[in-house]
């Protein structure tokens, strides 16, 4: 049949090269070169420790984005609840056998390579979200009952992430599962019930925090109340913004990074650094790259003909904007200290494959723009 | 979507709405930076200088005290120290083994440094070994590159190159005691020492210096980077004394065993020439911290080294205070010039008796006779005629009873007794016999032998001189306003105390032709004998030693134009003829060859060598 052949309708490699969005690659390539210019001065003129390792993990995870890319997106829809199903079991795996480190479980370490499934799973929920939503039809979107199967998407890896715990990965997931609910279309009147079930939920979930995530809050809230403990590192990195002032110290001229008065300035704090020795100008720079990047993101969003692509499109570029704003309300005092890195600029493995990653599902909604995405079913062809 | 328009337009709608929400809160970031970077830059651009820069102290070198001719008594020796920063080194064990090859390191300070380099985390440098040889140095020096984090910081060390011989002039330096914290940062310096006695004290002010700064880039951890600015402070000034270390030194060595103390003054000055205290301690110990043992050693001394018996002894002045009471005399109109008294060997009073030193009594005496042969009767019938008071105000002018002004901490004010006094002090009259016995210096009567060089000094001037220790210029002391030939007679006295054959210091005279002395003898009971004693007339070896008087002698020279004058306490030494004239002698001999009252400017001469 007509239908079935358009459904069946395969792109060349060529024509998927063509669409291939080269414009996102150098605005990705032009970010991480920035980090890796920065891991260079953190390391005080040197390529070793960061400043390599990162540059190649950009250009391994680059691999990783233009392969993704090139998968039809009806092959990841087909995938999304599997995948989805795999990281929740991976975070339980984490949860039963995860190694301890940095204080909590959070890395499953397969021999080969370590894995962080927190970050997997940003990518999933994503995925699995935009299946379910792409395979709902409109009359079902007022009622109750279909917004329960993606809530508890949502909520069993969240429960696991803050049972790690991550607070900081949890709350972006949650935020990133209701942006996504947002765009799909559910009725405003679930959030403002949502909005009220959380916050009366907030005295409780007080008493669930570990002391040191207590503290943070708490110290976000005065920072001055501790000045030589948790606020020290807030203290310091707003010393280091200011005093970095409107056209910076100079490349490699950062007092504050480079006498280590500021903490972890080659992974949570680097936008510090950058602003400390480039300024406001440096650092509206850099914000204006993530925007551009994020501007590119809702235009394919927008040339996408179907709902999986488009819910994907906005839910990727929502993830790349969360790590983006919460790292930079974060080092400049606004949002208390919770361990997001920069993306791809932050020195660190996972983060930038998981970006990258994201990255390539969102080449792939461009690439496969037009191809119609079917709305049950396990293949491409069954529907 | 084609099939779903209704759809596509929530979803248009509801992307713009989060699309704008985010562009809110970029905006909002981009406020955050612009309030911190650049509406509250200057702030944090302090606070960040703050951070990354310390203002270290630098501790001046103190001043040296000098004697009036330049030779240092106090001065400051280079102190080699050898520092280890345990972070810049890979193996602090191994380290500290390979300096062990070339410099001393007890298992003790091995461990200490373990220590401290745990308690420092490493980026202090921590101290290994202190006051290094010039060879040791070298060598360490030498092995730099194989030695990593090792360094040898060059410090200063107080020492007095004279030591014993006038620690109770320079006094010591010591690390600041808590109640001597001032507002001055200097104070809290580790390496800051405060002076604590003796010029040292005195001048500490002066010697101190500015404290300079040095303006250090520190890390996160303390670690010095580098130094940014330096500024090495004003160094402390030196302070020169009248005192000629010379005589000083001659003076000291020729008290030999004795115990006791020797002033001398410049007569045209006032410049204490000599201020002589035996024991003594050596002050260079002290700076170095002194062992407990060493301490109580000290402090048990019987013949109490750690006191300056020249300005805080106080003795019964004795006979030297005769010259005292005979001007008292003829300033008052009480006795003229010519009044005779008739010495019978005692003199009654009531009940009481009072003796004269010479059993059969001395004859009808003039005044210069009774100064000469040291009568006691007729300065008993001159007391019992002035009264206490009158002594007493005579006493005050000659310095007596009251600090002398010395530039030194620590001097005792001795006491002249009135009537007053013993009204306030005792509840009591004074009575006939308090008065007599003032009469020769004894009784409640207690001078320092400061103040009897001051009194010698001021006798042979006629002037109020007062005594300093810090070479000083200024105008000539006023005259003091005795009559001239009432002071005439006076010196004729002393000057027929040594240099005429029935003087009681004959025998201790100088007999070079232009060098000739004129003195006082004084003995002072430290216990009164008793009628038998007395009657068995003990020999001096038969007394235990702290029961034995002091020998005092009080002199000035050359006769004819007074420009030394000295005073010399001998305690538990006997008569003040036999145990203090002798060695006045030799001292105001020693001054006059030095020629210790020399202009220090003048051009050098051959004398100086000596020293």
């Amino acid at each position: 049949m007509a239908l079935r052949s358009f459904q069946n309708q395969k792109l060349g490699l060529g024509q998927k090269l063509g669409r291939m969005t080269w414009g996102l690659v150098l605005l990705l390539t032009l970010v991480a070169a920035v980090g890796s210019a920065m891991l260079y001065s953190a390391a005080g003129g040197s390529i070793r420790p960061w400043a390599m390792p990162q540059a190649v993990r950009f250009l391994v995870g680059l691999g990783v984005m233009l392969t993704v890319a090139l998968v039809d997106v009806r092959v990841w829809r087909r995938w999304a609840y599997p995948l989805h199903g795999l990281s929740v079991v991976l975070l339980i795996a984490v949860d039963v056998m995860g190694e301890i480190g940095m204080g909590a479980q959070r890395w499953l370490d397969l021999w080969v390579i370590q894995i962080q499934p927190s970050e997997l799973v940003k990518i999933t929920l994503v995925l699995a979200l935009a299946r379910y939503f792409h395979g709902i039809v409109a009359e079902d979107m007022p009622r109750f009952w279909p917004i329960v199967p993606p809530m508890l998407l949502i909520l069993a890896p969240v429960a696991l992430v803050m049972k790690q715990p991550d607070l900081g990965t949890g709350t972006m997931l949650a935020v990133t599962g209701a942006v996504v609910f947002f765009v799909a279309g559910v009725r405003l009147r679930w959030f403002a019930a949502a909005a009220v079930l959380v916050l009366s939920a907030l005295p409780i979930a007080w008493g669930f925090l570990h002391d040191y995530q207590q503290q943070r809050i708490l110290t976000y809230l005065d920072p001055q109340r501790d000045p030589l403990g948790a606020g020290y590192h807030i203290l310091q990195s707003k010393i280091a913004l200011g005093s970095g002032g409107v056209f910076g110290k100079g490349y490699m001229g950062g007092t504050q990074a480079h006498l280590r008065f500021l903490p972890e300035r080659h992974t949570d704090f680097i936008f510090t650094m950058l602003a400390e020795e480039f300024g406001i100008v440096g650092a509206v720079a850099l914000l204006t790259l993530y925007a551009l990047i994020i501007v590119y993101g809702y235009a394919i969003a927008f040339r996408s003909a179907s709902p999986f692509g488009r819910i994907l499109a906005v839910g990727m570029i929502s993830v790349f904007f969360l790590y983006a704003s919460i790292n930079v309300a974060m080092v400049t005092g606004v949002v208390p200290v919770v361990g997001v890195p920069l993306p791809l600029v932050s020195y660190g493995g996972t983060s930038m494959l998981t970006l990258l990653f994201g990255f390539g599902l969102l080449a792939s909604v461009n690439i496969h723009r037009d191809v119609p995405v079917p709305r049950r079913g396990f293949g491409p062809a069954e529907a | 979507m084609r099939r779903d328009p209704q759809r596509s337009r929530l979803f248009t709608r509801r992307v713009a709405v989060l699309a704008g929400g985010k562009a809110l809160l970029m905006a909002g970031i981009g406020m955050r930076l612009y309030d911190v970077q650049v509406r509250d830059s200057d702030r944090y651009a302090l606070l960040a200088e703050d951070n990354r820069i310390n203002l270290r102290l630098i501790v001046p070198p103190r001043g040296r005290i000098l004697d009036r001719f330049g030779v240092p008594l106090a001065a400051n020796r280079p102190d080699y120290r050898l520092l280890v920063t345990p972070d810049q080194t890979d193996d602090l064990s191994a380290t500290l083994e390979a300096l062990r090859a070339m410099v001393a390191i007890s298992e003790d300070d091995e461990r200490r440094v373990l220590r401290e380099a745990e308690r420092t985390h490493g980026v202090v440098p921590v101290t290994v070994c202190e006051d290094l040889a010039w060879d040791e140095v070298a060598e360490v020096e030498v092995n730099t590159p194989d030695l990593p984090g090792v360094l040898v910081e060059a410090g200063r060390r107080r020492e007095y190159p004279f030591g014993v011989t006038v620690a109770h002039v320079t006094g010591y330096v010591a690390p600041v005691a808590e109640s001597e914290l001032t507002d001055d940062p200097l104070v809290r310096h580790p390496d800051f020492r405060i002076g604590k006695s003796g010029i040292e004290k005195q001048y500490d002010q002066a010697l101190r210096g500015a404290a300079g700064a040095s303006q250090v880039e520190v890390n996160a951890f303390g670690r010095v980077i580098r130094e940014l600015d330096r500024d090495e402070g004003r160094a402390g000034d030196d302070v020169a004394l009248a005192l000629d270390i010379g005589l000083q030194a001659y003076a000291v060595n020729r008290f030999g065993a004795e115990t006791g103390s020797a002033a001398v003054i410049d007569i045209a000055t006032g410049g204490v020439l000599a201020l002589a205290t035996v024991p003594s301690y050596d002050p260079t110990q002290f700076t170095r911290g002194l062992s407990q043992s060493a301490w109580q050693d000290l402090v048990a001394d019987k013949r109490g080294p750690l006191g300056n018996k020249a300005i805080a002894g106080q003795y019964p002045p004795g006979s030297t205070f005769k010259m005292v009471v005979a001007l008292a005399a003829l300033d008052s109109g009480v006795a003229g010039p010519g009044h005779g008294v008739f010495c019978p060997g005692q003199l009654r009073l009531g009940n009481a008796t009072f003796r004269c030193w010479k059993k059969g009594g001395h004859g009808t005496l003039d005044m210069t006779q009774a100064i000469q042969q040291s009568c006691d009767v007729y300065f008993y019938d001159l007391a019992r005629k002035l009264g206490i008071d009158r002594i007493a105000a005579m006493a005050r002018r000659f310095g007596l009873g009251g600090p002398t002004g010395l530039d030194l901490p620590g001097e005792k004010p001795g006491l002249v007794p009135t009537a007053a006094w013993k009204e306030a002090v005792y509840g009591e009259p004074f009575h006939p016999g308090d008065t007599v016995v003032a009469g020769i210096g004894q009784g409640y009567m207690l001078a320092t032998p400061l103040q009897l060089c001051l009194m010698a000094a001021r006798i042979a001037s006629g002037r109020m001189l007062v005594p300093h220790l810090a070479r000083a210029g200024g105008e000539p002391a006023p005259d003091m306003g005795l009559v001239p030939e009432h002071v005439a007679l006076v010196r004729e006295g002393m000057n027929q105390v040594t240099n005429s054959q029935r003087g009681t210091a004959y025998r201790a005279r100088i007999s070079e032709p232009g060098l000739e002395m004129a003195g006082k003898t004084g003995t002072a009971q430290v216990r009164r004998l008793t009628q038998p004693e007395r009657d068995r007339n003990l020999k001096l070896e038969d007394i235990p030693w702290e029961h034995r008087d002091h020998g005092l002698f009080v002199a000035y020279a050359p006769v004819a134009a007074p420009r030394y004058a000295c005073a010399v306490v001998v305690e538990h030494g006997g008569s003040g003829s036999k145990a203090a004239a002798p060695i006045a002698r030799d001292i105001l001999y020693e001054a006059q060859r030095r020629n210790s009252a020399r202009d220090p400017n003048a051009p050098a001469t051959a004398l100086l060598h000596s020293v």
